[in-house]
């Protein structure tokens, strides 16, 4: 396809609609809207449904019936809105229901303003509702990666039947980028077992509900071993000039692309400094940075627009092998390029 | 299985003995050693609604059909039961369920079983707007006026005096308020096609839950969208008397405060709901996105390295739509670019900005916080924009909206007339296009035929086209001087 110069929550949608979603369900907040919006466009020209739920709680069960009915389904939202959404997403993972769920961070907690901040993280990577549940969760940092990891949401999540979370924040939903939409997308997985009201799938259930402990174990060790599946199969990085760096900065969404300018400046004065860019959240890219850890790399940086909540995975990945700074931000605004470049070059001339 | 017909004078009703193949024969997924009885307790109501549900689904011929939502309550193992599709929903979702449910498979018939916690408490939202959206689905509303599962504490249903776990002293309305008549309450929604409260208490109720269960059913057969079945049921175990005192207690208590009768009948003027059937033609998808053919090639060029430009204004002046055109025209040139713009509350009436970054090579940040151009529209944005320009950099200022001078003297500064050279042009709104001619005549980053061709994709009418492409010459022409 020809280039399209799109948002990065518009883009969301055009591609959602290519990978064979066709129920949408949201509600509107800010910077998450323009999703909400085009699928309210593009749903009902598709022969499709968008249904304005009147709750965050009400469109994340509404996914959990059109998933359990087979179809490609998905809800968008931010921070206070995934708050809400937290029962409905531990009920998708203990009925095993593939469903998309975008999340385009803002600051907070509570209310806290409209402005991007990655306070999300844990919420969505650790689990966030009740029960030993994780989400895949793929982190875009352009708008091009909006498009490729919704697609790559729908596949994984119907591959793995769980929750596959398109974690972004408000500047990278809001930039519009040049964006080339995929001239072939794989058709959904057929699927035996869900719910369609029709004689095929009439002995079928979707439940997350085992009434004997046995049975209920025996869920919860499917799901630690699918879990271990994905960790082993679906890490995925970016390594960004880190070759020969003795500091590597780790950090993900808009962040990693203030981090490349510093980078950049970094690199102008001398100092050996790369990335190495989580595009999987969950599954952590632990393989790439246990290699790091064990080669020339001196410390790790991290740095996030939250009060450091990414950092627990890195010092857990490389086990606490390399010394790990931190750099981060709060409120809604991105760090500014010379913060981040100051940040390093003070942990990098630190001796221990 | 056999039938009877009964015949009154108003009706003819079919009635099942023994089980109907919509209900299971044994209880398979009902934990434990009995596969033959229910989990009820002797003397509830559930049991005997699921009959009535079962016989009619099977009379109706719509055991493949359907999809039963189990909820979270006694009833939470209706899946143990129903010979149906099964879905187990959340406490108080299972409209919400049931809306994902209808509209993802619109040939099913689904069936939304609730007890009074479940959808008069936790649930109010979600039953209130799914009647309201007249969802095609049936809700079968069992009040018996206690929380079952839980052990007997009060539910919104609770009668005013009545003794519960959580209401000991007996219900107090001053503190807890009054019995809620959900059917009352939906049938003030415009939506819903039938609402009507049954108490299934002796033959002759328990004929009246029949008849409406079918009428309910056959509404959503008809796709009449939205019907809700409230059924007065006992509950003896938790109201601490035996079967018989509890069908009394329903007939002298509850009854006089929740009137049996229909609260709502549109079956006459109620119109089927549309279908629709998602398209799956990867062509005509790609249609209907606006998504072109081909590919947008990158070419061989001079380094023109990277702009980082910021464009201000007030709101309708058009200054994220100029930087929209620059960033869509850089594109298709080859190059990289970013268009990010000011979101949110501080766009109405103050000042709307937009960062737009142009380079040859992979762009950082989005986020312009030091620009090297800085396009201000009006006076406020040069106020608040003028220190952040890089050193070096520069600031094009619309001359017809901003009486004062750049005061810096480390950047170069351009006094360009927008507002006055688009009204000459009689299209005053065209100020944004004067802009862009105004920067590219500075920064010649690529040929203005580039945002020409953006001018003829946005605008239908060719005289707005033919208007903006003299506004960027006026521009231009302008800038250069």
């Amino acid at each position: 396809m020809k280039k399209e110069l799109i948002k990065g929550n518009e883009a969301v949608v055009k591609a959602a609609i290519l990978a064979g979603c066709t129920h949408y369900f949201g509600y509107p907040i800010t910077p998450a809207s323009e999703i909400a919006q085009a699928a309210a466009h593009f749903f009902p020209l598709i022969g499709g449904t968008f249904v304005q739920a009147e709750s965050e709680v009400a469109a994340i069960n509404m996914v959990y019936g059109a998933a359990s009915a087979g179809r490609r389904t998905m809800t968008a939202s931010s921070g206070p809105g995934l708050s809400l959404k937290q029962e409905g997403i531990s009920y998708l993972a203990g009925a095993e229901l593939p469903s998309v769920i975008v999340d385009v961070m803002r600051a907070g907690p509570g209310l806290g303003n409209i402005w991007p901040e990655q306070g999300d993280y844990n919420q969505m990577v650790k689990g966030g509702g009740h029960g030993n549940y994780k989400n895949i969760v793929l982190a875009p940092n352009s708008a091009q990666e909006m498009c490729d990891f919704t697609i790559l949401a729908f596949e994984l999540s119907d591959h793995y039947r769980c929750t596959a979370v398109v974690l972004t924040d408000g500047s990278i939903g809001q930039t519009m980028e040049p964006v080339e939409f995929p001239d072939h997308v794989k058709p959904a997985p057929a699927k035996d077992w869900a719910v369609r009201g029709d004689a095929e799938t009439r002995k079928n259930l979707v439940s997350s509900i085992y009434m004997s402990t046995e049975t209920l174990r025996a869920l919860n060790e499917r799901l630690q071993k699918k879990y271990a599946e994905i960790e082993a199969r679906e890490q995925r990085w970016e390594d960004y000039r880190d070759d020969d760096a003795e500091l590597v900065i780790v950090a993900y969404g808009v962040t990693s692309r203030v981090a490349e300018n510093a980078i950049e400046e970094l690199r102008r004065k001398g100092l050996k400094v790369g990335m190495l860019r989580p595009k999987t959240l969950f599954p952590f890219p632990k393989k790439r940075l246990q290699e790091l850890a064990a080669g020339r790399v001196r410390r790790f940086l991290v740095a996030e627009m939250s009060n450091g909540q990414m950092i627990d995975d890195v010092k857990l990945a490389i086990e606490h092998k390399k010394p790990v700074d931190f750099y981060g931000t709060y409120g809604g605004k991105l760090p500014a390029v010379e913060e981040i470049v100051d940040a390093v070059e003070t942990a990098y001339n630190r001796q221990s | 299985m056999t039938t009877t017909t009964i015949t009154t004078t108003t009706t003819t009703t079919t009635i099942t003995k023994g089980k109907p193949s919509t209900f299971y024969e044994t209880f398979e997924r009902k934990a434990g050693k009995d596969k033959l009885t229910t989990h009820y307790c002797p003397g509830c109501g559930h049991g005997r609604v699921h009959k009535l549900v079962a016989e009619a689904l099977e009379e109706m011929g719509l055991g493949d059909r359907t999809i039963f939502i189990s909820p979270v309550g006694c009833s939470v193992f209706a899946y143990y039961y129903m010979n149906t599709g099964n879905v187990q929903a959340p406490h108080g979702r299972a409209p919400a369920v049931g809306t994902g449910l209808a509209r993802a498979r619109q040939d099913s018939i689904v069936i939304s079983y609730q007890g009074d916690g479940d959808l008069a408490a936790i649930g109010t939202a979600e039953i209130v707007h799914a009647a309201n959206r007249g969802e095609n689905m049936t809700v079968f509303f069992i009040n018996n006026a206690i929380y079952g599962m839980t052990g007997g504490q009060m539910a919104p249903t609770t009668m005013v005096g009545q003794k519960t776990l959580t209401s000991p002293y007996g219900r107090d309305a001053a503190t807890e308020g009054y019995p809620m008549r959900m059917s009352e309450l939906i049938a003030t929604l415009e939506a819903p096609v039938y609402v009507e409260r049954v108490s299934c208490t002796d033959v002759k109720n328990i004929h009246k839950c029949r008849k409406a269960i079918r009428k309910a059913l056959q509404l959503q057969v008809e796709r009449k969208g939205f019907s809700f079945v409230e059924i007065l049921s006992t509950c003896p175990t938790n109201w601490k008397m035996n079967p018989q005192d509890s069908i009394k207690w329903i007939q002298e208590v509850m009854e006089p405060y929740y009137k049996p009768g229909v609260y709502k009948d549109k079956t006459a003027e109620a119109k089927p709901l549309p279908k629709s059937a998602p398209i799956t033609d990867p062509d005509e998808l790609r249609r209907i996105l606006g998504l072109e053919k081909g590919k947008t090639e990158a070419k061989t060029r001079a380094s023109i390295g990277e702009r980082r430009i910021k464009i201000a204004g007030f709101g309708g002046q058009g200054a994220l739509t100029a930087g929209a055109m620059l960033a869509t025209a850089g594109m298709n040139e080859g190059l990289q670019v970013t268009w990010l713009p000011s979101y949110g509350p501080e766009m109405r009436g103050g000042t709307a900005n937009c960062s737009v970054i142009i380079s040859d090579k992979r762009i950082g940040s989005p986020l312009v916080m030091r620009p090297d151009v800085l396009i201000a529209m009006n006076r406020p944005s040069l106020d608040a924009f003028e220190q952040e320009v890089a050193p070096g950099g520069m600031i094009i200022v619309n001359s017809s909206m901003i009486d004062r001078k750049v005061s810096r003297s480390d950047i170069k500064a351009v006094y360009v007339p927008f507002t006055e050279l688009a009204a000459g042009l009689g299209l005053k709104a065209a100020a944004n296009t004067v802009a862009v001619g105004a920067f590219l005549a500075q920064e010649p980053l690529f040929d203005r035929e580039r945002i020409f061709e953006v001018l003829r994709t946005s605008f239908k009418k060719k005289e707005a086209v033919e208007t903006n492409i003299r506004a960027v010459d006026e521009g231009f022409n302008f800038g250069r001087t």
